[in-house]
């Protein structure tokens, strides 16, 4: 089972993320559940979300405790939040930000899916759009494939910028 | 939010049939056919059941009847028998007018026309009853809400209401009411329904053809009856009808309709705004009124004076 | 096409599908998507439903009890605190014999303010004559709202039925959905009592103590006669659709000597402590309770039973240790956890097995050895 962990802040889209990535992995043939988790959220305080991704059912309804990666799609929330907490050894962390910034003991890549979000003209109600991009990054680290990706995004939303957004997300990602 | 009561309210704000009490003078035959037939449990001198017999000659056998806990619960008779040739469901308290609610856009949306009438007691208007029905109202439900008001829990020995009148004894109002009757017209009002009216059981013809008109509109509609109680306001049983025409006479209770906003007062409270009479001669042979202080009468008399004024102001409003 | 849903979304996909004549639904967390989502599909008109928007869970059940009366098929959701507001109705539901069937996104109940998940709030209605199931993924949430329909108004039933499904941890999660081609596996419904203004009927007067535990024993009576029906649509079910469903979910029961029961998404999540469990040598097995009421013959004889309550009473005890020790008459071991929703993972429920002590309560948090 792969068991990846999001933080996002509220209204970020971090839920929207972890649903189009769980949909991705079940295009792909496999098993995926997307769960929120539900605190006593607003928008704009730290929340996270959690996918896991197998090839057989998942009976886990408990909170990752150990993920196999973490995606920081704001990178300000490390300074409130551990986001590395219970991160397996060698783990990945990809963080939604023009530099790279180095984990000890993890690996870690990084895109502007902010940058992305922008130039692609995803923004609603103010906030750029995030969720979409990062299913692209996440189709080049080979969690879910390039098609599976797509649609699971062409499915969710009906702007096809989103496509592109995430394609953008594809070829930017640092490795 | 989508809601189909309020679209059937728009599609007719103008009502399918509404004839003028002249035109429905001509028409107003009282039907022969009985819905309340003998033998129900009712008490002897009941205008609870007077008002009914009048509500059901007037609707017609399409019809169901919702009744919350009150008087109408008891009077339909013990199962399996029942006194009514109508079909009565029966439901708990607070939850008339919700029921109603659910029972009319079930039948609108099997096509069917039945007239969906609530037949609630005061309590379960004024009191209990009020968030559901001021929802019922709101969502511009398609139904007849009638209340009966005998001015007290009278089913289970005369309580306090929101309806018992200033100065009235109750089992829990030993020495008389100290607060007002609660102004549900006003209440009703404010929901904005096609039509309002107020009635009394001594009226029976003026009752039959408010009911008549209010079924005639789409949308909800509230008549309120009062409904004087023998053996609650403890008089002699005879005095029933005399009792309701002394209310009216006094100003105590005022008739009138509401439609589409518009107040048109009754004849009969026409002739009480010129010329009432006294309320001591209906206060005097009612027994919760018994030793009423005459403080407690005069601001009776100032509230009436109140009442009537602000609704000939509404009449005279263009 | 592969879908993929929320519970709430999955309940109200099922809902589509069966076609109420009337909804009425008030909102709360967190089952309010799945009024949302109705109410999207009855704008859209892909549902064809007169939608009752009342102004609180008690006229939301009094709504679908006028509308049942006169024949109509209805749906309503609720959960937690507005589920105890209605209590009064619910208990009017199943004495007027009507097939409202409900949704219960289970949560727990104030003071303080908590939203997560709980079972008390729908264990409360236990006594009301609700047929009451629990499940425990998107797809068992569809599937068993489907079948909710066909149960209630099944004819040798006429009882309410509530199908209930965890706050956040079910209602909020997405996992993969199948849906289904109905086609009449709900047949349309025929009320035999419906209300008919041609013939004239008193419903729920005034009945004397030489009637009324008549009707109450009829209440029961369709409650036994429910078993064979749940049975029998559980079957067709599976014959139609291909997916399998019982009283309970039985996972390596079998040649267990330890069994663990436990309704909701900890009856699934428990499966997984089994799987390690074994691992390490302990025979151990899951028992998932899906329905509540009826209550089923539950098969453990023999077995060591460890029960995760995410509920209570007061003064007595978990409340399903207390039903299964009703119908075992055995010692268990009682574990309360999971309240407010607490957090309980697979490796805690392994170590409420490992650790059990039988003829015991434990609270989950609270007693340290748990």
């Amino acid at each position: 089972m792969f068991e990846i962990r999001i933080h996002s802040r509220g209204g970020q889209g971090g839920v929207t993320a972890a649903r189009l990535l769980a949909l991705a992995a079940i295009h792909d043939g496999k098993y995926a559940t997307a769960a929120p988790f539900y605190g006593a959220e607003r928008r704009g305080a730290p929340i996270v979300s959690f996918v896991r991704i197998d090839d057989k059912p998942i009976k886990i309804y408990s909170q990752i405790k150990k993920p196999d990666m973490v995606i920081v799609l704001d990178a300000s929330v490390m300074d409130v939040v551990d986001v590395l907490q219970g991160l397996k050894g060698g783990g990945n962390v990809l963080v939604n930000s023009q530099q790279k910034k180095e984990f000890s003991g993890y690996a870690s890549s990084n895109v502007d899916l902010t940058g992305i979000a922008l130039r692609e003209k995803l923004v609603v109600s103010g906030s750029p759009i995030l969720n979409t991009p990062v299913i692209g990054a996440l189709a080049k680290m080979g969690i879910v494939s390039v098609d599976s990706a797509k649609q699971a995004i062409r499915e969710m939303f009906t702007d096809e910028r989103n496509v592109k957004a995430a394609e953008a997300a594809y070829r930017e990602m640092s490795a | 939010m989508i809601n189909n009561d309020r679209s059937s309210i728009a599609l007719s704000r103008s009502p399918i049939r509404s004839p003028s009490l002249q035109e429905l003078d001509i028409i107003a035959e009282i039907p022969k056919e009985e819905y309340v037939l003998k033998c129900t449990s009712a008490c002897a001198g009941c205008s609870d059941s007077l008002a009914l017999r009048y509500v059901l000659k007037a609707a017609g056998p399409d019809t169901v009847l919702v009744v919350p806990a009150c008087c109408t619960s008891v009077i339909q008779g013990i199962w399996p028998n029942t006194a009514f040739n109508i079909p009565v469901y029966n439901i708990a308290f607070g939850a008339a007018a919700a029921c109603a609610s659910g029972m009319s856009n079930a039948f609108r949306k099997a096509g069917k026309k039945t007239n969906v009438i609530v037949y609630a007691g005061d309590g379960g208007t004024l009191d209990i009853g009020i968030q559901a029905m001021s929802g019922a109202f709101e969502r511009g439900t398609d139904f007849l809400y009638v209340c009966y008001d005998n001015e007290a829990y009278g089913n289970t020995g005369m309580q306090r209401s929101g309806a018992t009148p200033l100065g009235a004894k109750t089992t829990t109002t030993p020495t008389g009411k100290t607060d007002f009757k609660k102004d549900i017209d006003a209440i009703i009002a404010a929901h904005d329904p096609p039509y309002q009216a107020t009635a009394a059981a001594a009226y029976p013809q003026d009752l039959f053809k408010k009911v008549q008109k209010a079924l005639t509109f789409r949308g909800p509609s509230f008549i309120h009856v009062l409904a004087p109680c023998p053996p609650g306001w403890r008089y002699s049983t005879e005095k029933t009808v005399e009792m309701g025409k002394l209310a009216v006479k006094s100003g105590m209770w005022v008739l009138y309709e509401r439609e589409y906003g518009k107040v048109t007062i009754g004849a009969q409270s026409k002739v009480a705004m010129k010329k009432p009479i006294p309320l001591e001669d209906y206060l005097a042979p009612q027994g919760r009124f018994k030793g009423i202080d005459p403080k407690t009468v005069d601001i009776l008399k100032q509230r009436i004076v109140k009442n009537l004024a602000k609704l000939a102001a509404e009449e005279a409003a263009p | 096409m592969k879908k993929i849903a929320t519970g709430n979304k999955a309940v109200a996909e099922a809902v589509k599908q069966a076609g109420p004549d009337v909804v009425a639904a008030y909102p709360i967390t967190p089952q309010t998507e799945i009024v949302e989502q109705v109410a999207e599909f009855v704008s859209s008109g892909e549902l064809k439903s007169r939608y009752i928007p009342v102004e609180s869970e008690h006229s939301a059940m009094a709504a679908c009890i006028g509308a049942s009366i006169t024949g109509a098929r209805t749906f309503t959701a609720t959960s937690s605190h507005g589920l105890l507001y209605m209590h009064e109705m619910t208990n009017w539901a199943a004495g007027a014999r009507l097939p409202v069937v409900m949704t219960n996104v289970n949560r727990s109940l104030g003071p303080g303010w908590n939203i997560w998940a709980e079972h008390t709030d729908a264990l409360q209605e236990r006594d009301t004559g609700w047929l009451q199931v629990y499940v425990s993924t998107v797809q068992e949430a569809y599937d068993a709202t489907l079948m909710a329909f066909r149960i209630a108004e099944h004819n040798d039933v006429l009882l309410p039925v509530m199908v209930n499904l965890d706050g956040f941890l079910l209602s909020h999660i997405m996992q993969p959905l199948d849906t289904v081609e109905l086609g009449d596996f709900i047949p349309p419904l025929t009320l035999p009592h419906a209300i008919d203004p041609k013939s004239p009927t008193g419903y729920g007067g005034l009945t004397g103590p030489d009637q009324h535990f008549k009707f109450r024993w009829d209440i029961e009576r369709s409650m036994r006669d429910s078993v064979k029906v749940i049975d029998d649509t559980q079957k067709e079910f599976a014959k139609r659709f291909g997916r399998q469903y019982g009283f309970t979910e039985d996972y390596r029961c079998d040649d267990a000597d330890v069994v663990v029961v436990a309704m909701g998404t900890l009856g699934k999540e428990a499966e997984v402590a089994i799987d390690l469990l074994r691992k390490e040598g302990i025979k151990a097995g899951s028992m998932r309770l899906r329905w509540l009421r009826p209550f089923p013959k539950l098969v453990l004889i023999g077995k060591e039973v460890v029960v995760i309550d995410r509920d209570y009473s007061f003064g007595r005890g978990g409340i399903l240790a207390t039903e299964i020790m009703a119908q075992t008459k055995e010692e268990l071991f009682s574990v309360i956890a999971g309240i407010g929703g607490q957090e309980v993972t697979y490796e805690d429920v392994a170590d409420f097995v490992r650790n059990r002590r039988m003829g015991t309560e434990s609270w989950f948090g609270v007693n340290s050895n748990v």
